[in-house]
């Protein structure tokens, strides 16, 4: 039985506290909640599958089955923390502060053979640090993922579709524009002609800063293929600069309508379904 | 052998394509097509492709040549109902259907070409 | 890369629409999106016409594959035809000797994200193409 087993079999309450007290004087932990009965439960379940584990004799290993428990409590721990509002090396830190209450102990226990405590300090701190390390990836994934799904609800919220008037829809444009938001913009906006049957819609790049070559090639097959669908695409709020980028890049617009504001191209829709805007002849003083 | 039906309306034709077509049936569908422009005196056509998952190069050929033979005849062709899909991947391949007109459903492609035979 | 394939025989026009149909599952099993598993079904049956039109004994095989945490949909269309002596040109918009629109492996080309083209000419030709999510 190695020195660290009988430490975590012996002393695990003594370790417990001692760890939970060094969490608590830990100002990176105390941001993570370290004085909350959470956490603490969370602490003593994870000293409980470490014994397990290091009692199985499964190393350092801690992709091996036998760790399975210890890495699920990891999870765990690092989802609340991160919640928290702890980076990934701050969720570390939890890991980390376990080493000192562990090695005094193990050293403790030790303390008369001079060349097995050497032996014992690394291998506990060995674990340790692969500990830290799991727990330290597991934060960034999940930092990772949040970063994808809130990159996907922006992308949504960003790009509204709206209707104008029966038979128009707009798409007013805001922020730069790259490859992959303009191809789902896009694709929305020819999914929302279908779903409304219009047959006219604008798109509006007023709020759009720079186009390069791609984003313009983007904007040309979107008309186009609205047009194979049986819809009309109108390109307005083209600002000069962008007008020339355009020019200068050699993109041919060929003969996609463009006009300079989202109200002149609205006026051409209109004109388009036949409808015309009229002054209400005194209205003024009627609402007796 | 299998055809693709063919229902007049007034004087339009309406062909409605629901089944995924190898070449030979979009070849039939081709003159099946121009016969009955003739044989039914139709002034429009109206093909329904908004249950085709996809259009190559081939059924993307046959729609051109449908719609310039119609015109000989002296009848508008109208491709209704293109799916977002098809659409994106038609311009991608470099097939802009050029000649063919289009409209979103059925009854914006009737209102087509009752404006263009007027 | 994994790749577990299903290969199908391409003689007759209406093996062309199978392909469609069994690679429209596959890229639907994977996870590809709409407009992409279009792209890439289409693209397939541009080469397996080709492969019909051109070639002799010709097939298509199917794999789901992964690489780099990413999956996608490889297909290999392969005959033993009189093969293709000028790639450059073949490979050009609107070239044809078929009779078509010339579009099938310049358009087939843009419509996935990687594409390669083996031929020689007495032996046959080989096109490999893969799709993305």
């Amino acid at each position: 039985m190695s020195v660290l087993q009988q430490v975590l079999a012996n002393k695990e309450a003594e370790v417990l506290s001692a760890w939970i007290a060094e969490q608590a004087s830990d100002r990176t932990l105390q941001k993570g909640g370290s004085k909350s009965d959470a956490l603490k439960e969370q602490s003593a379940e994870l000293l409980g599958a470490l014994r397990e584990g290091v009692q199985q004799g499964n190393g350092e290993d801690i992709q091996a089955p036998g760790w399975t428990r210890t890495r699920e409590i990891l999870t765990d721990i690092s989802a609340h923390l991160i919640k928290r509002g702890l980076t990934p090396a701050e969720v570390a830190t939890f890991v980390f502060s376990l080493k000192r209450p562990l090695f005094q102990l193990v050293q403790t226990a030790t303390a008369k053979t001079p060349e097995v405590l050497a032996n014992e300090l690394w291998t506990t701190n060995q674990l340790l640090d692969r500990l830290g390390l799991f727990i330290t990836e597991v934060a960034l994934e999940s930092r990772e993922k949040t970063i994808s799904r809130q990159q996907t609800e922006m992308l949504e919220l960003s790009t509204p579709v709206v209707k104008l008037w029966d038979g128009i829809l707009a798409l007013p444009l805001i922020g730069t524009l790259d490859s992959e938001r303009t191809q789902i913009v896009m694709e929305n906006l020819l999914q929302e002609i279908v779903r409304t049957g219009a047959g006219l819609a604008i798109i509006d790049i007023t709020g759009v800063p720079t186009v390069d070559t791609l984003v313009a090639q983007h904007l040309l097959k979107t008309v186009a293929a609205a047009r194979l669908m049986g819809a009309e695409c109108i390109i307005s709020g083209i600002r000069p600069q962008i007008a020339s980028t355009i020019v200068h890049l050699g993109v041919d617009l060929g003969d996609v309508s463009t006009k300079a504001t989202l109200a002149d191209a609205f006026a051409v829709a209109l004109r388009k379904l036949h409808l015309m805007v009229a002054r209400m002849p005194h209205s003024g003083t009627s609402t007796e | 052998m299998e055809r693709i039906p063919i229902l007049k309306m007034g004087s339009f034709l309406l062909v409605t394509v629901q089944v995924d077509m190898h070449d030979q049936l979009a070849m039939n569908l081709q003159s099946d097509l121009t016969d009955k422009i003739v044989s039914a005196k139709a002034r429009g056509v109206l093909i329904d492709i908004s249950a085709l998952d996809i259009v190559d190069s081939f059924i993307g050929r046959m729609l051109g040549n449908i719609a310039s033979m119609s015109r000989i005849l002296d009848a508008e062709t109208v491709v209704v109902g293109m799916q977002p899909a098809v659409a994106i991947t038609l311009v991608e391949l470099g097939l802009a259907l050029t000649g063919v007109r289009t409209a979103l459903n059925i009854e914006k492609g009737m209102d087509l070409l009752r404006a263009s035979i007027g | 890369m994994t790749g577990k394939g299903e290969i199908l025989p391409l003689r007759a026009s209406e093996d062309v629409v199978i392909v469609r149909q069994r690679v429209r599952a596959l890229a639907a099993q994977e996870g590809l999106k709409l407009v992409d598993q279009t792209k890439i079904v289409t693209a397939a049956s541009e080469l397996a016409r080709n492969t019909v039109i051109y070639g002799r004994d010709g097939t298509a095989l199917l794999e789901a594959v992964e690489a780099g945490g990413r999956r996608g949909v490889r297909l290999t269309f392969e005959d033993r035809g009189p093969g293709i002596a000028d790639l450059q040109l073949a490979m050009k918009d609107g070239y044809t000797t078929g009779g078509g629109l010339g579009l099938g492996l310049s358009g087939s080309k843009r419509l996935c994200n990687e594409f390669e083209i083996e031929s020689k000419v007495g032996v046959g030709t080989r096109v490999t193409i893969t799709r993305w999510r």
